[in-house]
């Protein structure tokens, strides 16, 4: 046996042991990024092989923990993609106009700066008041931050962004500086219900008009994506809207025929009107 | 030169890169035989999808952005998106990933050759183009390691000499080669003629 199968062994093994332990299913996570983060947390042990992280696993469950955050290492911005914000605000938000209320869920938000950026945009363009946003990702730690709303970093670095986005204010009117850091501002918190889900395991959420799942799907293989797109499509309302990561494409996945290119170079999709029978996966 | 078949050419350059790329990829036919993945550093915004759309323009070879999912195809050449790791999966699908930088850079050339070693070990050929970094020069020696075969552009040649002395420091690589040169040899290597003319290092872009 050579070094790299038995890498891929000892990986194979330390993953199920973690399902079977913990419960997180890390088996259909996409290989290459999996293997770095493994071996960076290795490189951080006390360990000298995978195998020997195994059996720390099973027993230390901060050691878990690590690698839990290990595995969702957040980098995250506000208006990442300003363009993609750009399109939400000119095309997605008339249309949600017409709701009398809506419903946006924001998977895998991470750290929040994402969904704070959304809301900022619905409040600018009238409609946060009549909408609820869900914002659930599966680290509780991120979930934390998210929910204070406080950051030790300069928000102004994304004014920029803000303002290619469609922004037509300072992005500083959302937040207050608090000693080292800023917070951003109640009524933008108060319209935001930050809770857990993990995508792999948890269920539906009813009737979304809006789906955000950015840079979340590209850390699954063809089959999981499959599978948590299914769950994602089945939340969305008729004709709802799904925004994928800028740099991510339902192209090479089963579920190309229940979505419309509503806005490609923004990665914003459309459930399509008829929903023939889910596609079952594959890879 | 030991004939052997290699099934995947893969690319990492820095400062200076593009005016690089465009004199290797130049030469190479549309023809090429195996697909080509790069790792460009980028300094954020979107200018991958620019130097995708500026490098098609310059080759025979389809250049464009890497997507995820996606199948790399003989004769295109695909470039890392700023602000994202390219990898190759045991799939032989590409993925991208949003992650902490890696020697200070996403993307990460050690991180593409490093992913691409495992996908295809031997099967391997990995060149390091000019930089002003230290980045790749793990990767080649991984896929040096694991029989795949190593070019480095020589560093007199190179606008930012630092990275492919790296790479030749840490691997002796089996090739340090003139900018000039280096697609002609990938030709010789990949058995494809070479494209006549090209760009040459000095013009500008
Ligand atoms: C790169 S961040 C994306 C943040 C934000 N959407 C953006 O694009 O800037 C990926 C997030 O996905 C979360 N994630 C990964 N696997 C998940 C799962 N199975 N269930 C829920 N969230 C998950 C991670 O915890 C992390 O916060």
């Amino acid at each position: 046996m050579d070094t790299q199968s038995r890498e891929a062994f000892e990986i194979k093994w330390l993953l199920e042991a973690i399902y079977a332990c913990y419960g997180y299913d890390f088996r259909d996570y996409a290989g290459a990024s999996l293997k770095r983060r493994i071996l960076n947390r290795l490189e951080l042990s006390d360990c000298r092989h995978i195998s020997d992280m195994v059996s720390k696993m099973l027993y230390d469950s901060d050691f878990f923990e690590l690698f839990l955050q290990d595995m969702s290492i957040t980098v995250t911005e506000m208006f990442r993609d300003p363009y993609v914000f750009l399109q939400l605000r000119e095309r997605v938000i008339p249309r949600l106009k017409t709701y009398s209320r809506i419903n946006i869920w924001h998977a895998g938000c991470a750290t929040g700066e994402e969904v704070y950026s959304l809301a900022i945009l619905l409040h600018e363009e009238g409609l946060l008041e009549k909408t609820r946003i869900y914002a659930t990702d599966f680290n509780n730690h991120s979930l934390e931050i998210a929910r204070k709303g406080i950051y030790s970093q300069d928000l102004a670095k994304y004014q920029d962004n803000y303002l290619l986005g469609g922004g037509k204010k300072a992005l500083s009117e959302y937040y207050q500086y608090n000693y080292d850091a800023v917070i951003m501002k109640a009524f933008l918190r108060k319209r935001i219900t930050f809770a857990y889900h993990n995508l792999t395991r948890d269920q539906v959420f009813a009737e979304m008009h809006l789906i955000m799942c950015r840079n979340v799907l590209i850390y699954f293989n063809q089959a999981l994506q499959n599978k948590v797109l299914n769950l994602l499509i089945n939340s969305l309302v008729h004709k709802g809207f799904l925004v994928l990561g800028d740099k991510e494409t339902l192209e090479f996945t089963s579920m190309t025929h229940q979505f419309d290119d509503f806005e490609p170079r923004a990665k914003i999709y459309r459930k399509t009107a008829a929903l023939p029978k889910a596609n079952q996966d594959e890879d | 030169m030991k004939i052997k078949q290699y099934h995947m050419l893969v690319i990492g350059a820095s400062a200076g890169g593009l005016n690089a790329l465009a004199v290797v990829l130049g030469r190479l036919p549309g023809s090429f035989p195996v697909p080509v993945l790069v790792v460009q550093h980028q300094g954020g915004g979107n200018d991958s999808e620019y130097l995708a759309l500026l490098l098609d323009s310059m080759t025979a070879l389809r250049v464009k952005e890497a997507r995820p999912g996606e199948v790399p195809l003989p004769g295109s050449v695909y470039i890392s998106p700023a602000g994202y790791h390219l990898q190759l999966e045991l799939s032989g699908k590409l993925s991208l990933s949003v992650d902490l930088p890696v020697n200070f850079s996403i993307p990460s050339i050690d991180v593409l050759f490093d992913t691409a070693a495992d996908a295809l070990g031997a099967s391997l050929v990995a060149l390091v183009l000019t930089g002003a970094s230290s980045d790749g020069s793990k990767g080649l020696k991984n896929i040096k390691s694991r029989g795949g075969l190593t070019l480095v552009q020589s560093p007199q040649t190179a606008e930012a000499p630092q990275m492919p002395e790296y790479a030749i420091a840490n691997t002796r690589p089996d090739f340090i080669v003139p900018l000039q040169d280096i697609g002609a040899l990938l030709c010789r290597i990949f058995l494809v003629e070479a494209v006549n003319g090209g760009r040459q290092s000095g013009d500008c872009l």
